[in-house]
């Protein structure tokens, strides 16, 4: 299959806007579990990578670190999902100087990216797939890149501006 | 949302905001979103100057600052260092010099830069320490985030995203053919 034919799978297997964002733990430390439930009330933007340490998602999460301070403006968390290990994580973290926490979906391997649609299988990675949620948990925006490509932030900033306006 | 929907530039370049090398009626423009520590921009320094220098009056180039300051400690100083030199008319002079010296970026270094171009001092310390510029380079990275702009540099072509190789040969091949469609 090649990538274009991937990503077009993706983009119709991932979970779509106007779905309730499936719940799940997940280790972010050694002995540190966070799980999606506990941010409800506020926004929440998911980025699944596909490794840490590669060219693309390295600039990809040091540019969502470089926002941090305007996610936060408003109000909105965000949290990065790769397959990889958390000792891994953590040197990833450490070399980027990351405040985003990193959380391993090791074991089973895959399966929350499997539950929101974007796990290639063939590849043992996730899709490179942003979602962003609103307070209640809801799927407001999800997009999936080729996985070369680095997405940028304009359009989940975008969307969230949107829900943080709406929201009056 | 699709790359392809976003990838203009935002807000477009503004004569009397942007800092512009090249007559506003070039024929064609390249913009670029750049990290005056970031080693990718620093080799595209070299090419946007040798395409300068084929080009000439053809091409006008904008720069914005997009400092990545988590993995750059000195991209956010070296930005409004450059911003305190183009309040006194040397914007240009000094983005040459912060890229021609990306090992040596730090505060003391930018100070001698300053002395290099024979700012005035009192004014260049003054804007250094309170600051003055980190309003315009936040502003700049915003705009480059809203432009799309994934890593640095990130170049955009008479306002769209420019996302093929920026190599010497391949930039200019480029350049040169929107210089032709005016022609």
């Amino acid at each position: 299959m090649s990538d274009t034919q991937s990503q077009q799978q993706s983009q119709t297997t991932a979970l779509q806007p106007g779905i309730t964002a499936p719940d799940f733990t997940l280790r972010t430390t050694p002995d540190q579990s966070i799980s999606l439930n506990q941010y409800r009330g506020n926004p929440v933007i998911l980025v699944f990578y596909p490794a840490d340490f590669s060219p693309v998602c390295g600039d990809e999460m040091t540019l969502f670190n470089e926002l941090l301070p305007e996610f936060q403006r408003l109000n909105a968390e965000v949290i990065g999902i790769s397959v990889d290990g958390v000792w891994c994580h953590l040197a990833f973290s450490k070399e980027k100087n990351l405040k985003i926490p990193l959380l391993t979906d090791f074991e089973p391997k895959g399966e929350v990216a499997k539950k929101y649609g974007v796990y290639r299988k063939k590849d043992g990675i996730t899709e490179r797939a942003l979602f962003l949620l609103d307070k209640d948990g809801i799927i407001r925006y999800s997009h999936v890149s080729p996985i070369g490509v680095n997405p940028g932030a304009d359009g989940v900033l975008k969307a969230l501006e949107s829900i943080s306006q709406s929201k009056g | 949302m699709s790359r392809e929907e976003t990838a203009q530039l935002t807000p477009p370049v503004n004569e009397s905001r942007d800092n512009i090398h090249g007559p506003q009626k070039a024929p064609v423009t390249l913009f670029e979103y750049g990290d005056y520590e970031c080693p990718y921009c620093g080799q595209a320094y070299s090419i946007i100057k040798k395409a300068q220098n084929i080009l000439g009056n053809s091409l006008r180039f904008v720069f914005r600052n997009f400092p990545i300051t988590q993995s750059h400690p000195h991209a956010q100083h070296s930005a409004e260092a450059a911003e305190c030199a183009g309040a006194q008319n040397k914007f240009w002079e000094m983005h040459d010099i912060l890229y021609e010296h990306q090992q040596a970026l730090d505060d003391k270094h930018l100070k001698k830069y300053a002395e290099v171009l024979e700012l005035d001092k009192y004014r260049f310390k003054n804007d250094m320490s309170n600051h003055i510029y980190a309003s315009r380079v936040r502003e700049d990275f915003l705009s480059g985030v809203r432009s799309g702009v994934n890593s640095t540099p990130c170049f955009y072509i008479n306002g769209l995203r420019y996302d093929n190789s920026w190599d010497f040969e391949a930039l200019v091949k480029t350049l040169k053919s929107h210089i032709k469609k005016l022609a």
